[in-house]
């Protein structure tokens, strides 16, 4: 059984549909790239895994139903959204928003813990544990909505465009540390990303999105050798 | 000297009750950026159901807590019936659904408990040795609203609730992410912000006495001392309460005399908004294009 | 306007002139009520119904209205018809004067500004130091008017006649100004305050004039009140009378001429017939009537009738259409 599972996944922002029908799986464990340029329903499949953006079709999380259900709920059971733009709470300390994150989770020892984890994974974001989130830089704030989501211990994380307005050495430091939460701990990603190359290396599986249709998938290997990729989104 | 003493003193005391009735008008603002204008008489139906208690022969503070637990709920009760169907309506449309919300609170109460006049006790002893400066109930009317600000800055400083209740005021879609139930945070925030109108209410009722239309002046008082602090900071709502307190007293004694005091209000809250909407400490608005 | 709504005005005028001829003294009282609050709805109409800014305090207008002249009449002698043009100037320069610092307060600040207005008035209004010209607490009593001419006209129908031409020529220079630019300029800035701005609408002078003349038809009311009710005191003029406004446009219908019709019928009778059922049933019923009309009927009752002749409109067509072969 796949741990997420779409079928006909039609998305519309008021009259306006966006996503026409997309089909798409993914493995308990792996991590996924979806790609496709800007407006092509990226992030709009993302939102509609959250429940925050009117939908028709079927989508399947660990088996469970969850179109149609509310935002709320859905984290609930599981899945963490790293949103575009970051969603930090900029009026509260990063510590703050790091617990926020374990918000649903009722062992709070364990919450700790984990609070000294995310600590270890991000030292600077120790040294500002106090600061106010809004004053972080862009990296930080990134490296804090990663770890915000982490503290849910969820068993699937959606990132949308992490490497957005980041250095490319902290693009691969983030990266970096996302494998190795994906390998240690077994979380599954979903990860939205323009930077196909850094997404393809990161990733085992890709989907390609053009204006909301999805137009190709299958491994990352597969993915990066296809023509018309290598043209339109690798640059060679 | 010692009359201004006194002035400053009492204005304290007042001050404090609409320090209350005012961080409830900003509790309510940062979550909906809404001003509740029945907040006032939702104070006022709450003392009145204290009263009643009283009456029917329930100990002071029996009474008293009781009330505030019912205020919460009423809070709560009101946010998810009347207010929740217009989230999102146009300005207008809510600033008119709070105005009936006003206007049916008040007549209710002058339908059932009728309109005349009705005293309200004070659980503080009658003298304290503070001679002319304070009387008893001032000084107990000013440690109670201490000991709410005190406890309501705690929880949403120091609890896992009160951060959330922060979080889903700030940034309601960010909230929904991590699992926050925003409208029931809503309802918690409408509860509180009931229940902490209802202290100001049993503690002011001593002074003005019990009528249906005692809290629209003091309403208006907090609506100066919120905008004076500004209007989404709770310190602020905290802060210009005391000030607005001891002005009103230190300017209707001396300088315009008590028959304006509510002229000084109205002057108060157009100043402020003119000359600097943000308030001494609130943060300044931004319109996107 | 259409020949059909011409023709359809004259009728309710003709009928309206009827009226004091068929009632009784007191009905045709109401009646003139009804009318001047129908000029102060329109009043206010135009400020928050067209022109998008909240008042709650325009009770406060009606009130110096009022005063004016109560005042020109006891203190001064002048005649009552004389009274209502300053009244109208002194309503259009104060509201002008209040809408200058209040341009800048947006929605919800505007309406907290003008409910601070609306619920100091009457302290102000008691205040010992004007009380030689306000009467204090008292208030002032003035004499009802005469029918002029020796007309063969009780004193309320007379007053009856007198409100309805002013009536008539208020309504008339308010339909021209909301009709033609002036009019559309105010729905711009309450629709699309940036765009309209931008386009080169003088956002500020539009909306301080916006509230001069919406000041100055609820002054007017308030002179007409004075005299029809023959007697001012700063207790009648407290919030209450500004909320009793705000309920008016909104039953009657927001950014609606004939609106202001139905909501002063509404705001005068309905307390009338409340008050059989408890004194505080009037006010419980305005707020559930508040409530219940944002809910369910926006538009008020002007928008409600406009919806239903509109859907009758279309099921004729419709009808026409599928009956032809």
């Amino acid at each position: 059984m796949a741990l997420l599972e779409a079928v006909g996944l039609h998305a519309a922002y008021g009259p306006t549909r966006v996503l026409h029908g997309l089909d798409f799986s993914m493995e308990e464990g792996s991590i996924t790239t979806l790609l496709g340029a800007n407006g092509a329903g990226k992030t709009t499949t993302l939102r509609a895994l959250c429940g925050m953006v009117r939908t028709e079709g079927e989508l399947r999380f660990a088996g469970q139903r969850i179109d149609g259900r509310a935002t709320e709920e859905i984290v609930r059971l599981g899945i963490a959204h790293v949103p575009d733009g970051r969603g930090t709470f900029a009026n509260l300390s990063t510590e703050e928003n790091l617990r926020l994150g374990a918000y649903v989770r009722k062992d709070r020892d364990a919450v700790q813990a984990d609070l000294e984890r995310m600590y270890g994974y991000f030292p600077r974001l120790k040294e500002r544990r106090a600061q106010q989130a809004g004053t972080l830089s862009g990296g930080e704030q990134q490296m804090l909505a990663v770890s915000r989501a982490l503290m849910l211990r969820p068993k699937l994380m959606l990132l949308d465009e992490p490497s957005f307005g980041l250095a490319p050495l902290i693009v691969k430091e983030l990266f970096g540390i996302l494998r190795a939460v994906n390998e240690k701990e077994r979380v599954s990603m979903l990860l939205v990303e323009q930077n196909a190359a850094m997404a393809l290396d990161l990733a085992s599986h890709a989907y390609l999105i053009e204006t909301g249709r999805m137009v190709l998938s299958g491994t990352s290997s597969e993915v990066k050798e296809n023509d018309a990729v290598r043209r339109s989104y690798l640059g060679y | 000297m010692e009359g201004f003493l006194h002035q400053v003193l009492s204005g304290l005391a007042t001050g404090g009750i609409y320090a209350s009735v005012a961080l409830a008008l900003v509790m309510i603002y940062q979550a909906t950026h809404l001003v509740n204008f029945a907040q006032g008489e939702l104070a006022m139906f709450c003392t009145y159901l204290a009263w009643s208690l009283v009456q029917a022969g329930a100990p002071y503070w029996v009474a008293f807590f009781l009330t505030v637990a019912i205020a919460f709920t009423l809070g709560v009760v009101i946010e998810r019936v009347v207010i929740r169907p217009v989230e999102g309506a146009p300005v207008l449309s809510v600033v008119v659904v709070f105005i009936g919300l006003l206007v049916i609170l008040n007549s209710v109460t002058g339908w059932i408990f009728t309109y005349t006049i009705k005293t309200f006790p004070s659980p503080f002893p009658k003298e304290i040795g503070l001679g002319s400066y304070m009387s008893p109930h001032e000084v107990g009317s000013i440690g109670v609203t201490l000991i709410v600000l005190l406890l309501i800055y705690a929880f949403f400083r120091y609890t896992p609730l009160g951060l959330a209740m922060r979080a889903a005021a700030q940034n309601p879609e960010s909230s929904r992410l991590v699992g926050i139930r925003v409208g029931g945070m809503l309802a918690l925030g409408w509860g509180l912000a009931a229940a902490v109108g209802s202290v100001a209410g049993m503690m002011v009722a001593p002074i003005v006495f019990l009528d249906p239309n005692m809290m629209a002046g003091i309403l208006l008082y907090a609506f100066a001392a919120a905008l004076v602090g500004g209007i989404d900071n709770p310190a602020g709502a905290v802060f210009g309460g005391f000030l607005v307190g001891v002005l009103e007293n230190v300017v209707g004694a001396y300088v315009v005399g008590n028959d304006l005091k509510l002229t000084v209000a109205l002057v108060l809250i157009i100043g402020v908004l003119v000359v600097r909407p943000s308030g001494f400490f609130g943060k300044r608005l931004v319109t996107r294009v | 306007m259409s020949r059909r709504g011409l023709i359809l005005l004259l009728v309710v005028l003709a009928l309206a002139c009827a009226l004091p001829f068929v009632f009784s003294s007191y009905r045709v009282f109401q009646l003139t009520l009804a009318m001047i609050y129908a000029i102060a709805l329109l009043g206010l109409n135009m400020l928050t119904g067209y022109n998008g800014q909240i008042s709650l305090g325009h009770g406060a207008f009606y009130a110096i209205g009022a005063y004016c002249a109560a005042i020109l009449m006891d203190k001064y002698g002048v005649p009552y018809w004389a009274t209502i043009p300053v009244a109208g100037a002194v309503c259009l320069l104060s509201g002008f004067l209040f809408g200058l610092p209040a341009l800048r307060l947006e929605g919800l600040y505007l309406a907290l500004a003008t409910f601070a207005l609306g619920v100091s008035l009457p302290q102000l209004l008691k205040y010992k130091g004007i009380e030689h010209w306000t009467g204090g607490v008292q208030g002032i009593v003035i004499a009802k008017p005469d029918p002029p001419f020796g007309l063969p006209l009780s004193q309320d129908q007379w007053l009856y006649f007198f409100v309805l031409l002013v009536l008539l020529a208020m309504f008339v220079l308010g339909w021209n100004l909301l009709r033609g630019r002036i009019g559309r300029a105010l729905v711009a800035i309450r629709d699309h305050p940036i765009a309209s701005e931008a386009m080169g609408v003088n956002s500020a002078l539009v909306k301080s004039l916006a509230f001069g003349v919406s000041a100055m038809y609820t002054g007017i009311a308030g002179a007409l009140g004075a005299i029809a009710v023959q007697f001012v005191a700063p207790d009648s003029f407290n919030i209450f009378l500004s909320i009793t406004f705000l309920v008016g446009i909104v039953v009657g219908g927001l950014a609606s001429i004939p609106g202001a019709i139905f909501g002063g019928l509404f705001i005068q009778f309905v307390p009338n017939i409340a008050d059989e059922i408890s004194k505080a049933a009037p006010w419980a019923i305005f707020g559930i009537f508040l409530i219940g009309f944002m809910y369910l009927m926006p538009m008020g009752i002007a928008g409600a009738i406009r919806l239903g002749l509109a859907r009758l409109a279309r099921g004729v067509q419709n009808g026409s259409r599928e009956a032809a072969p």
